[in-house]
């Protein structure tokens, strides 16, 4: 059996954690949780340079089995689909350490520890290839981020992790049913490759389509399932937002790409107007709802209901440009949402205010935060130039490809998204008021700059030279619009 | 001629973004940033200058750099239109750059450092606009150039800087955030390219008309740099910048910019034949028409002069798009020259305007009583630029409406050769009494000795004056380019 990379990048995180049970000092925590997470990034990397992208099929495959009795397996791999999220949140790993490094000052280790437990999981579930072990994973998200929310979050914490909760366990059942549901109509197996090979009868496929879709909709959020998001990122820690929005949220869209897209191909063919309207009011209703917050962070966690709306008119666009521009944003909106979640958290821990009624002149007193805050909301409002131009582009385009009205709709999500990015910014550093003067406000030091700088070059690098990017998905979304489009007609 | 592979686009781009940098690094040492400008300034035009003969000969020079998607590259090609906007974008840079500093100094103006770091990326952003090679790259320095003149609307940092400058870039923004944007995705959608082709890029593709007209008007209202009503209104309001940023920037890069844009769109994503097929010309001409008579007569009823002159520029920047969308070869080439009649002599109005408020503070057309005595260079300057906005010969003014009127006899229809008579008058009728008024008009107050010429402003805008005569007298360069778009 070749090397076991991808076990190796599950586990790192996992192993990290049980080192810091050991410990003792918050700091000697703090710098081993940052030393596993660079590890487990080195890897991830490792893993993109040895990606081949010529071919669709998984790769750095591990199969072992688990429970022979009922079909199930420990079976690894990645394709062109998921090896960017794999790379996402391990980018997004040591950011969340630097993030918390004094932002968290109780309970440092047990935080830590389900820090590195949590992307141990959201590893696991973009690399599992065995359905039972993907919902061991993805269940078992839950226990860590309620954690992260509910101890180390705001006033609020309780409501929201409990909200949160409520929510993703309403929805993960419903997955169970459609897992259980697939597992005696896909011939007693686990094995997703082997289930995405059925031919399962329409009736079959249009309620697991339901199914999955509730589950998926809870986690990417779509309208009208998306009210835990707001209460969850405002009260969640920095580094849980930056979590949250930049890999829990993608869990959804993957879902769709993973499951719902290859097994239900007739039934994602046959509901496909459906899925764009309800992507569009989440691009537009979103939209209207960020623009009416005063809340820096709730503007965020909505403009992100607004830009998963754009992944998914993408998803199910179901035509190639579409289906790469939907997967490029989810990678885009984990950098530049990641980055804002930063940004708003950086901020509050010197004001410990989050209105944007408080702010104003911030330009004058934090001009190297206010130069990449500005690069960051104009990628967030997807400026020509900057990653998310690309994605919504080509999301555009496939989504006008598909239905004109739909794109037309998604249009003036943009530009919703240009008037509350555009006005956030201008009410928090531009303006004649002065926040310098009411509050003590140091610019951004050594360690912060640590984790804006690789965020910023991801904006640009992604904006003008997506190639490489969109070279690792080619060969994976032309083979799944093939299987979508063989079985379920269309195109 | 096969195109010529040359780096000197990027070269010319590259000469003004690294201007900016030395800038901002030398915040500290006054002199040697401010000397940074005029050089950098004499350096674009000598690159933009340098290729002019390849162009003049039918040629163009290409420079490809990477492939952002499948079907569109990052990616320079210097052609004849480019070559009208560059060469005059560089030229008056070099002046605009001599009177900036004599302007910051005098009113001895806060954020220099910022002031000239933003207008020398300015420049670079419109020269590569004019030398970019499809509407992604086009598109991409259109925003930066809407990014970085920002900071310089908002420069004096007052209320009506905020208010302006907000207004500034919702328009701005606005319309590209959403109209350009579609227009943007469905043409990816329709051709799978976003290059620009002479003849048209999607003349040759079959899509419904309804579809076509719409993604036209998407693109002449999202390119709201080109100011045609409704989306004019950012104009006046930017006016609020320092008087220099008016002058190169509102008067020049920047609205050049957008009506290049609209240029480019009719030109070489719709081809002149597909504009013609879709019955688009004549509708766009009654509307650029509609802007042109508008914004005159908004124009006659402002005082503050520089209002006047801005809303001067809505109305002169139609007269380029009425020569385009006129679709006869006399007209598009009356069209094209004008982008830099109008440059040479704006600039020149602008510059006095600066000059009068630098020298007196005076701001309102009616308080300039007299004051012709007192700045004889500035005013009989403003005379020169007056004649030329008016189109009397020799000046530049007359060339570029010689052709716009002779074209709309050509395109047969004389409702436009109207609309262009109507609005010389109009244009000599809020023009003529400044000058009238400045040399002749008696006022209570005489203006104080103290009021006399800047010459670090007033070399500069004697300069353009003269330059608007010369293009008058020796329109050939312009013209000759012109021509090789039309071709």
């Amino acid at each position: 059996m070749a090397f076991p990379l991808l076990s190796l990048i599950v586990f790192t995180p996992a192993a990290g954690a049980a080192v810091l049970i050991l410990l003792r000092s918050d700091n000697a925590v703090r710098w081993t949780a940052l030393a596993v997470t660079v590890i487990d990034l080195a890897l991830c990397i490792l893993m993109l340079a040895r990606f081949d992208t010529a071919t669709h099929a998984m790769q750095f495959t591990e199969t072992r089995p688990w429970v022979p009795a009922l079909g199930i397996t420990y079976a690894l791999g990645i394709d062109g689909i998921s090896a960017l999220f794999v790379f996402l949140t391990g980018l997004l790993g040591w950011i969340c350490v630097l993030a918390s490094w004094v932002a968290i000052d109780r309970k440092v280790k047990e935080f830590m520890i389900s820090l590195l437990v949590m992307q141990a999981l959201m590893l696991g579930v973009f690399c599992a290839l065995d359905l039972f072990l993907f919902y061991v994973f993805w269940e078992a998200m839950l226990i860590p981020m309620y954690l992260i929310i509910g101890v180390w979050g705001g006033e609020g914490r309780v409501y929201a992790a409990f909200k949160f909760f409520l929510y993703t366990l309403a929805g993960s059942l419903l997955f169970l049913i459609g897992v259980i549901v697939l597992y005696f109509h896909g011939g007693e197996t686990f094995d997703i490759l082997a289930l995405t090979a059925q031919d399962l009868p329409f009736q079959v496929q249009a309620w697991l389509f339901f199914a999955f879709l509730f589950a998926f909709a809870v986690k990417v959020p779509m309208v009208p399932v998306h009210t835990w998001l707001p209460d969850a990122h405002v009260q969640a820690p920095t580094a849980g937002s930056i979590i949250l929005a930049g890999v829990l949220l993608k869990m959804g869209a993957y879902g769709f790409l993973r499951f719902s897209l290859p097994m239900l191909p007739e039934a994602s063919v046959h509901y496909s107007t459906l899925m764009l309207v309800l992507s569009a009011l989440a691009i537009v209703y979103g939209g209207l709802l960020a623009l009416a917050q005063d809340d820096l962070k709730k503007l965020v966690a909505y403009s992100s209901i607004s830009h998963m709306g754009f992944v998914t008119l993408g998803i199910f666009a179901l035509n190639f440009r579409g289906l790469e521009g939907g997967i490029l944003q989810m990678f885009n909106h984990g950098v530049t949402t990641g980055a804002l979640f930063l940004f708003v958290g950086l901020i509050y821990e010197r004001t410990h205010t989050r209105s944007m009624a408080d702010y104003g002149g911030l330009m004058k007193a934090a001009p190297v935060y206010t130069t990449f805050l500005a690069l960051f909301t104009l990628s967030s409002m997807a400026l020509p130039g900057t990653n998310s131009f690309v994605g919504e582009l080509l999301v555009l385009s496939g989504g006008f490809a598909a239905n004109l009205a739909v794109g037309a709709a998604a249009v003036l999500g943009a530009l919703l998204g240009a008037a509350y990015l555009l006005g956030m910014y201008r009410k928090v550093a531009l303006g004649p008021a002065s926040v310098g003067a009411r509050f003590k406000i140091r610019d951004v030091n050594a360690r912060e700059m640590t984790a804006i700088l690789p965020l910023a070059v991801f904006v640009l690098w992604v904006g003008l030279y997506p190639k490489p990017f969109l070279n690792i998905m080619d060969a994976s979304v032309k083979h799944l619009l093939a299987q979508v489009h063989a079985k379920g007609g269309g195109q | 001629m096969d195109p010529v592979t040359s780096i000197r686009p990027l070269l010319a781009v590259a000469v003004a973004g690294l201007a900016a940098l030395a800038i901002l690094l030398l915040n500290n040492r006054e002199k040697l940033r401010d000397v940074v400008s005029p050089l950098a300034a004499i350096a674009m035009f000598a690159i933009v200058v340098s290729m002019a003969p390849t162009v003049l000969a039918g040629g163009t020079i290409d420079l490809h750099l990477f492939e952002i998607l499948p079907g569109i590259d990052f990616a320079f090609r210097v052609d004849a239109l480019g070559m009208v906007f560059a060469t005059v974008s560089s030229l008056l840079w070099i002046v605009a750059a001599i009177y900036s500093i004599g302007y910051m100094r005098h009113l001895n103006e806060h954020a220099q450092t910022r002031f000239f770091a933003c207008f020398a990326t300015s420049l670079a952003a419109a020269v590569g606009g004019a030398f970019s090679a499809n509407l992604f790259t086009l598109v991409i320095f259109y925003e930066v150039l809407s990014l970085v003149t920002y900071p310089l609307v908002y420069h004096h940092e007052d209320e009506e800087g905020w208010a302006g400058s907000r207004k500034y870039l919702v328009y701005l923004m606005g319309a590209s955030k959403s109209v350009l944007l579609a227009a943007l995705a469905l043409t990816y959608h329709i051709a799978g390219t976003l290059d620009f082709v002479a003849g048209g890029l999607l003349a040759g593709i079959n899509a419904s008309p309804a579809l076509l007209t719409v993604v036209y008007f998407c693109y002449l209202f999202g390119f709201a740099k080109a100011a045609v009503m409704p989306m004019h209104a950012w104009l006046p309001a930017a006016m609020v910048a320092p008087t220099p940023v008016s002058a190169l920037l509102h008067a020049v890069a920047v609205v050049k910019m957008g009506v290049f844009c609209v240029l480019r769109v009719v030109f070489h994503i719709f081809g002149t034949g597909l504009v013609d097929g879709l019955g688009l010309g004549i509708a766009t001409a009654y509307l650029a028409s509609f802007t042109i008579l508008m914004a005159s007569i908004y124009a006659l009823t402002r005082d503050d002069l520089k209002a006047r002159l801005a809303y001067s520029t809505v109305s002169q920047l139609s007269y380029i798009v009425l020569g385009a969308v006129l679709l006869s070869p006399v007209a598009m080439v009356g069209g094209i020259i004008h982008i830099a009649a109008h440059a040479f002599s704006k600039i020149t109005l602008f510059f006095c305007a600066g000059s009068i408020y630098c020298a007196s503070g005076k701001r309102n057309i009616s308080d300039m009583a007299g004051i012709g005595r007192r700045l004889p260079w500035t005013m009989g300057a403003f005379f020169v630029g007056s004649l030329s906005m008016i189109g009397v010969p020799p000046t530049a003014g007359f060339v570029s409406k010689w052709y716009l009127a002779l074209g709309s006899v050509e395109a047969g229809d004389i409702a436009f050769l109207i609309v262009l008579l109507v609005s010389s008058v109009l244009n000599a009728a809020y023009f003529l009494p400044v000058s009238y008024v400045a040399f002749f008009g008696t006022s209570s107050q005489e203006s104080p000795a103290t009021v006399r010429e800047i010459p670090m402003m007033t070399v500069p805008l004697v300069a353009t004056a003269i330059l608007s005569v010369l293009m008058g007298i020796f329109p050939d360069y312009f013209l000759a380019l012109a021509q090789g778009v039309v071709r």
